[in-house]
């Protein structure tokens, strides 16, 4: 990208919009600010930012119907920011299309991670083959995960769980999501065989499996791989 | 009130209707028996005695009918002539019309004696409501008001003194805003779980939970290491529990918080998990100082704080941790030695799944 990322934040909270306005700022963000559902599209449409952060909350209209407008023709990163811990809603917007999550109050340093991670997801795509992550190797091209140089042994379930996660990095996948990909949409409520396969695989990709680094668990939400 | 309370309460005037006047009934019936034994006057007190026992016990309603029908009985089967509702000489009208008022002025009056009463006891117990909620508000306003007056005290120091003020100074001053907000938040996610229970908005989510995962992940988050020694035998044949991961996650939070926040620096807090065909067991054992006697049946009350209790602290965690476990249907139990260390185990019914991934075949 040759010149600076432009960021949209979308939220009534004028002392929020100012603290992520410095902040952003001060990271080398082009920053644009609107304090309404209704602004925030039109705004959205002119500037074709590189990144929405969208509040659920707003005045005009939910935060829900914003991301569904938007990504009637919007395809970049869309960060949503939620009040409290509803999982619900929050799951909601990942199935919407958002691309990850933060719920107020949140620290700065992780808002500007993840914000870093969805716009990469914007420049990469899923042609990409081999993915890293510290001693992990992830090559989908040849259906190979490599720890420390060595290949694992996977499953065939395994697998293509963790496909999924690495080739969606950084980003949250919500339970749903990963039991309809994975195992089919009539397993949608089978959570069950998440938890157990996610340990499984944890226990054959972390150095310790009780704190995971690799795979990261989104209380009531999913899964993140980082 | 809820629709479920007013037809309850429709079923027990409607039960408080029938045995009113199948005693009543029961009693004539008996008398009518015996009448050879006794006199018709003796059976109008018996009913009376009667009467009067029901207006104690019942609301107005049924007593009136009761009163009715025995006037009606003992005019029918117990004054000449029997059995017919006529009355020929004026000794029996009078007598007939005595009880009827007497059995009707005895229930209106117990009545009004037992409103009198109710209206006493809704008066003490707004008044308590009321204490409850000053309470409230005053623990409320030094818990959220301290956090506050730190972030402003601190940032009237960074902005006045902006070039003066040391740079160890200033991240002193900040990293007290840090907590300080930290306390802050956790104080209003501690009010929105309070009312949560309180107004009985709390909906479960259940779903399959790896209990140890969740132990782990709030021992972790915790940040406890360098003041206590929190140490976790996870049973690794756990099996996955259906539960509202994010109560639990707040249950065990708040009880491991509170064995920290009351025990000696370097106190060691084990905790365990275990199981049976119907159970969930997790239990938070530390080797403090313990709970007094007196206190530790109170541990659990909403804004109660041990006396020795230092700054901080709503009295809220243990009473959220125990309404989100009974919400589960469970319960949380609490033992403590002095000098010995305090146990708190929580017993959750649960539905199990044993669901392993041999069932992956290659």
């Amino acid at each position: 990208m040759t010149s600076k990322p432009t960021v949209l934040i979308i939220d009534d909270e004028p002392q929020i919009r100012k603290l992520l306005e410095i902040n952003l700022a001060g990271k080398g963000y082009l920053v644009k600010q609107a304090a309404s559902g209704k602004e925030g599209l039109q705004m959205a449409a002119s500037h074709l930012p590189d990144a929405i952060l969208l509040d659920l909350g707003l005045p005009d209209m939910s935060g829900h119907e914003v991301l569904r407008k938007l990504r009637e023709w919007y395809s970049r990163a869309v960060v949503i920011l939620s009040v409290q811990n509803n999982e619900n809603d929050i799951v909601r917007a990942l199935d919407n299309g958002a691309n990850d999550y933060l719920t107020k109050p949140f620290r700065v340093g992780e808002l500007l991670a993840r914000l870093r991670s969805a716009i990469r997801y914007n420049d990469t795509n899923a042609n990409t083959q081999l993915i890293e992550a510290g001693d992990l190797e992830v090559d989908l091209g040849a259906r190979l995960v490599m720890r420390s140089g060595d290949v694992l042994k996977l499953t065939a379930t395994e697998y293509s769980l963790l496909a999924l996660l690495a080739s969606n990095k950084g980003r949250v996948l919500t339970h749903q999501f990963l039991l309809r990909e994975v195992w089919g949409v009539s397993f949608q409520a089978e959570t069950q065989y998440l938890r157990v396969f996610i340990a499984q695989l944890r226990k054959k990709l972390e150095d310790d499996p009780n704190r995971p680094r690799h795979i990261i668990t989104e209380s009531g939400v999913g899964y993140r791989f980082q | 009130m809820n629709p479920q309370g007013m037809s309850a309460k429709k079923t027990n005037k409607m039960r408080q209707f029938l045995i009113g006047m199948t005693s009543v009934t029961l009693l004539s019936v008996a008398c009518y028996a015996l009448g050879d034994l006794i006199d018709y006057r003796a059976v109008a007190l018996l009913l009376l005695v009667a009467v009067s026992i029901l207006a104690v016990l019942f609301d107005i309603l049924p007593v009136l009918a009761a009163a009715l029908l025995s006037a009606i009985l003992l005019n029918i089967f117990f004054i000449e002539p029997i059995p017919h509702y006529k009355i020929t000489d004026t000794e029996s009208v009078l007598l007939f019309l005595v009880y009827l008022f007497i059995a009707s002025v005895n229930a209106v009056l117990t009545n009004r004696l037992r409103n009198q009463e109710k209206k006493i006891r809704d008066r003490e117990e707004k008044e308590n409501t009321i204490k409850l909620y000053n309470t409230l508000l005053n623990s409320l306003s030094h818990e959220l008001k301290t956090p506050i007056a730190t972030i402003i005290g601190s940032i009237d120091t960074l902005k006045e003194t902006d070039n003066t003020i040391q740079s160890v100074q200033r991240m002193e001053l900040l990293s007290e805003m840090e907590i300080a907000s930290t306390r802050l938040n956790n104080q209003v996610e501690n009010l929105l779980n309070m009312s949560r229970l309180e107004t009985g908005t709390l909906k479960l989510k259940r779903d399959w939970c790896d209990v140890n995962e969740l132990v782990f992940l709030v021992i972790h988050k915790l940040h406890a290491t360098d003041t206590h020694e929190l140490i976790f035998d996870p049973d690794e044949t756990l099996p996955l529990f259906k539960l509202d991961s994010g109560l639990m996650e707040t249950v065990l939070n708040n009880i491991i918080h509170n064995a920290i926040r009351y025990t000696p620096q370097h106190s060691t807090i084990h905790i365990t998990t275990a199981y049976d065909e119907t159970h969930l067991w997790i239990s938070i054992r530390d080797n403090g100082n313990g709970i007094p006697e007196p206190e530790i049946s109170r541990v659990f009350e909403k804004f109660y704080r041990l006396p020795n209790s230092g700054t901080g602290g709503s009295g809220l965690g243990l009473s959220i941790a125990k309404g989100f476990v009974e919400a589960h249907g469970g319960t949380v139990q609490v033992m403590s030695y002095l000098n010995k260390g305090t146990t708190f185990t929580v017993m959750i019914p649960a539905e199990t799944s044993y669901l392993k991934s041999e069932k992956d075949d290659e």
